[in-house]
């Protein structure tokens, strides 16, 4: 019987099934499945991942290197450690050999974040953390306390104290006291994360209640009060289930009613595992031995142990142990000697000292420095808004430093420092043989501390063990760094809310449901929804791509062209402006007239292009390329902030308040006519790049005469609310016509025939104006503009500069892949193979009847007629340089 | 999660700014008259001290104004802040 019937904080009169390994078992509510199992006399959790030798349970909290578990309901979740897992009823684990198994189905648990901003935060809510909370408190401070575990209290044996702290805590308003909660990062200025498990305990999931949650806390001053860990001791065999951190054995009593064992040895080098085996013994357990490394015991204990009838050997040590699953006997010797006895046991208690939990402190960027008196790292002065406090600031028992007891070496060796890696003394022998003397190398070499547990008990070990192996003071070997997260978080509980629809916002424009009605494919740019073509039923992408690119080039067609960026530029000095923003001259456009425009870097390079459009002297609207819509904004604010700020110019985005139509084809000026019957359309009244207000279907418009296709084409702008009506009024005028509507992909097909770039496809952040074979676009007159001075160095003025350029696969019916490269020869020569260049966009073209593509080739267009080659697969493709406009280069039917 | 004190609106979390690089790097008066070094050195090249920094920022997801900060590189730490106008204060 390992269950005391009483005493501990858990709830007899709540039973709980669970089952462990197949196996069914009852433990009770406040039990973590850890203490639930010791109850039921399991000490065996899991294999090791190397060795797959038994492994047990060693600690009561988040620094166990051993339990690990997968559970199985109500979600499957892997690499849980039992000793942080709450029971509840029903759950369902089994042990893991040191890799766990994703779920292969969704978790349809919800994870969200929540902000806080606070005057004190105090980490940890033992004695230490509930007295600095309370002092914040009482001076009216907003408070908030974070603790891992389900009730406040940590060690604290003094309920009493502890329940009147809380109670005070939280009958203030500006408090706030989170169980189940770990502060897993620290970060610059007082930003602190901590994860808190809102459900995990209960077993169900409720998918309107957030399983985990992810605190944002920022802190004008952090307490950390995270207490201490335990520290093993490593000699041979120091694995076997049944081998305990003394302070573990305890809390299992005090926390959770369980002995742990019947007979038990314990191996200390401190004073505190005295209270553990006195604890234990006055619980029931035998203690057999009390093993002491220290030559002399302090008066008091040996007395205590005395009048318990507990042996004491000081100056001695274990150096081995026996048993299978579990412990069986300790092998004690006296330090120095060889006079071994074995002593039987089911449990072996061990205290290496205490290690303060400095790992938050670290992360903040504090200093640490090794006390030997501890054997242990602590705080190193302190930081302008993190204190520490209790024993994470060194407050915890001294201890005599001993990370390994002598002797015990083999040539299978089962002294391990990192017990979740299988690692051991002679993995960190071979490290430090192999020449390695960093502990950050160290680390990597064995990979100790890199498993779920972060070295908490096995890094001081390995520095330890690397320092006396190398000779040097472990005052001087600098400790490896922490880093977040203290604990493993889940990747859902770091997304929250920002999965699924929720990941990114969804962009659509007010004619989208209209799209979505008539089964257009979308395309994604940037956050917006575009129709990328409308197949009808049966057809393939190809079929759909052709029909509507034959209904823009003969007939009239129709796109929803709403994402374009828009960008209003007012205010005297307007024109100005945008003559030094976009290449050509745009301040003596009059109004009612558009320009096409180029923008670069100051580099020369091609950033953007689009239309600007004069709607008065002192008022533009410029347009951008739909993906660069929010950079150009920037890119205009930036430099009238920055460097002209003595321009009197605003710039607002409009992009969103206008709905954009493209009408397109030889029949466009027919269908506008029969919608805006107040419009002269002629070419004479309305003319190319033009533009002029009118009513449209009844709505007060906008209509540019534009062209992205080469054919005679209107844009026609709306306020964004009238998207819809105007676009089902375009498309029952035209019904007559058979307007077709069509999408991205068309466009793109539409205007790579005629050879206009799109920017970011054609162009890279290498590419000019002249590369494009756009020096027309490049004003000679004005002084300067962002990019001129860079069209006279030397480099962009290369003969062999990449141009465009377009090609025409030999084959008619290949299809180039965007991206290839293209060589000279006809066969792939031995590398390096030199590139000339590659394509940047490839169709199939309904007008042209067959494939072409367009491409970024050196001295392009010097090779206007040659033959050269793209190598795709296995073949090597012939193609034919072209110019990079192959449809109507006359522009004979931009006027219908 | 740094907190950057813009100069407009106070302390803010700094996946609200974009770095702007090297501040004081203004447009020349005249990029006509420069040499081909010189303009090359207006583009392409900026410093890149071990310490105190000048560099722009802009609060593009707040006010949207851009301003000036000295920052530790070594540190991260922003020593100051000021405005877009005004000289690079001395620090220290």
């Amino acid at each position: 019987m390992t269950r005391l019937p009483s005493g501990g904080r858990i709830d007899r009169s709540a039973p709980l099934k669970f089952t462990f390994d197949g196996r069914e078992y009852i433990g009770f509510r406040g039990d973590t499945l850890a203490s639930a199992l010791l109850a039921n006399g399991v000490h065996q959790v899991a294999t090791s991942i190397k060795y797959g030798r038994p492994r047990g349970i060693m600690a009561a909290g988040a620094e166990d290197p051993n339990a690990l578990v997968q559970l199985e309901t109500p979600f499957p979740e892997p690499m849980l450690s039992a000793t942080t897992v709450e029971l509840f009823d029903g759950l369902v684990a089994r042990g893991l050999p040191g890799q766990g198994r994703l779920a292969d189905e969704p978790d349809p648990a919800r994870y969200d974040a929540k902000h806080v901003h606070c005057d004190v935060l105090v980490v940890g809510a033992g004695p230490a953390g509930l007295s600095a909370a309370r002092d914040a408190a009482r001076e009216g401070l907003r408070v908030v306390l974070v603790d891992d575990q389900p009730e406040p209290g940590g060690s604290s044996l003094n309920r009493a104290w502890v329940a009147r702290v809380v109670g005070e805590l939280r009958s203030l308003p500006e408090v706030l006291v989170l169980e189940r909660t770990t502060a897993f990062g620290a970060y610059d200025d007082g930003f602190v994360l901590a994860l808190q498990k809102r459900t995990d305990h209960l077993g169900v999931t409720d998918p309107n209640v957030a399983r985990q949650r992810v605190w944002r806390i920022r802190a004008k001053e952090t307490v950390l009060a995270t207490g201490a860990h335990e520290r093993p001791i490593v000699f041979r065999d120091n694995d076997r289930p049944g081998i305990m951190l003394a302070g573990a054995a305890r809390t299992y009593l005090h926390r959770h009613g369980v002995l742990a064992g019947s007979r038990a040895v314990v191996f200390t080098t401190n004073d505190s595992a005295y209270q553990a085996a006195f604890d234990l013994a006055d619980a029931g357990a035998a203690i057999a031995l009390i093993v002491d490394a220290r030559p002399s015991v302090p008066v008091d204990l040996a007395v205590a142990a005395a009048e318990r009838e507990i042996e004491v050997r000081a100056g001695s040590v274990v150096v081995g142990t026996e048993g299978e699953s579990r412990i069986s006997a300790a092998l004690v010797e006296t330090l120095g000697s060889n006079d071994g006895s074995r002593v039987e046991c089911d449990l072996l208690l061990v205290s290496g000292g205490w290690n303060p939990v400095v790992h938050l402190f670290s992360q903040a960027r504090g200093k640490l420095r090794y006390a030997p008196e501890l054997g242990a790292y602590v705080p190193d002065g302190e930081l302008p808004t993190v204190r520490v406090a209790g024993a994470a600031a060194g407050d915890v028992p001294e201890s005599m430093a001993l990370w390994l007891v002598p002797g015990g070496e083999s040539d299978s060796d089962t002294r391990f420092v990192d017990l979740q890696r299988d690692a051991t003394v002679s993995d960190v022998l071979r490290a430090a043989g192999a020449g390695l003397r960093s502990l950050e190398h160290i680390k990597r070499y064995t990979t100790i501390g890199t498993a779920h547990d972060q070295g908490k008990t096995s890094g001081i070990l390995a520095a330890g063990i690397t320092a006396d192996a190398l000779g040097v003071d472990l005052a001087a070997q600098r400790p490896t760094t922490f880093r977040p997260p203290y604990t493993p978080v889940s990747f859902a509980a770091l997304a929250g809310r920002n999965r699924g629809e929720l990941h990114d916002p969804v962009r659509v424009t007010a004619i989208h449901p209209w799209h979505v009605a008539h089964g257009a494919e979308f395309e994604n740019v940037g956050q917006w929804k575009r129709p990328w073509y409308y197949p009808q039923p049966g057809e393939s992408m190809h079929d759909a791509v052709q029909r509507e690119c034959r209904a823009a080039r003969n007939g009239v067609a129709m796109m929803d062209g709403s994402t374009l960026g828009k960008i209003d530029v007012q205010g005297p000095d307007a024109g100005a402006f945008l003559d030094m923003l976009y290449t050509n001259m745009m301040s003596n456009l009059k109004p009612g007239r558009i320009r096409y425009g180029v923008m670069c870097g100051v580099d020369g390079m091609v950033i953007d292009d689009g239309t600007v459009i004069r709607v008065a002297e002192d008022r533009f609207v410029t347009t951008t390329t739909t993906g660069n819509a929010a950079k150009i904004l920037e890119w205009m604010e930036e430099w009238l902030q920055t460097e002209w700020p003595h321009l009197n110019v605003f710039a607002t985005s409009v992009t969103e308040h206008w709905a954009t139509i493209p009408l397109v084809g030889p029949h466009s000026r027919h269908v506008l006519a029969a919608v805006a019957p107040g419009l002269d359309v002629s070419n004479d009244a309305f003319g190319f790049m033009t533009w002029q207000d009118a009513e449209v279907a009844g709505i007060r418009a906008r209509v540019c005469r534009i062209s992205f296709s080469g054919e005679l084409a209107y844009e026609i702008n709306v306020p964004s609310w009238y998207g819809l009506p105007l676009w089902e009024a375009l498309i029952s005028a035209g019904a007559d016509y058979g307007i077709t509507p069509y999408g991205t992909e068309t466009m793109h097909v539409l205007r790579a025939e005629k050879g206009y770039p799109i920017i970011g496809q054609e162009t890279d952040a290498t590419v000019t104006p002249q590369d494009l074979g756009m020096s027309w676009a490049v004003s000679k007159k004005k002084p300067d503009f962002l990019g001129k001075r860079s069209f006279a160095r030397a480099e962009n003025n290369r003969p062999d500069r990449k141009q465009l350029v377009g090609l025409l696969p030999q084959d008619p019916s290949v299809l180039l892949p965007e991206g290839a490269q293209i060589i000279e020869s006809d066969h792939l020569p031995e590398p390096p193979v030199r590139m000339l260049g590659h394509v940047t966009s490839s169709y199939a073209s309904a007008a042209l009847a067959r494939t072409f593509a367009l491409a970024l080739v050196r001295s392009g267009r010097e090779r206007i007629g040659e033959t050269l080659h793209v190598p795709v697969g296995d073949d090597v493709v012939p193609v034919t340089v072209t110019d990079s406009v192959l449809f109507d280069k006359e522009g004979t039917r931009r006027d219908g | 999660m740094q907190l950057i004190p813009c100069p407009w609106c106070g302390p803010r979390e700094e996946a609200e700014f974009h770095y702007g690089g090297q501040a004081h790097v203004a447009y020349p008066e005249d990029p006509s008259a420069l040499s081909d070094e010189d303009w090359a050195k207006f583009v392409f090249f900026r410093e890149n001290p071990s310490g105190p920094f000048a560099e722009r920022w802009t609060h593009s997801a707040g006010c949207r104004r851009w301003f000036n900060a000295v920052r530790d590189t070594r540190t991260h730490d922003l020593l100051d802040v000021y405005r877009i106008d005004e000289p690079r204060p001395v620090i220290g």
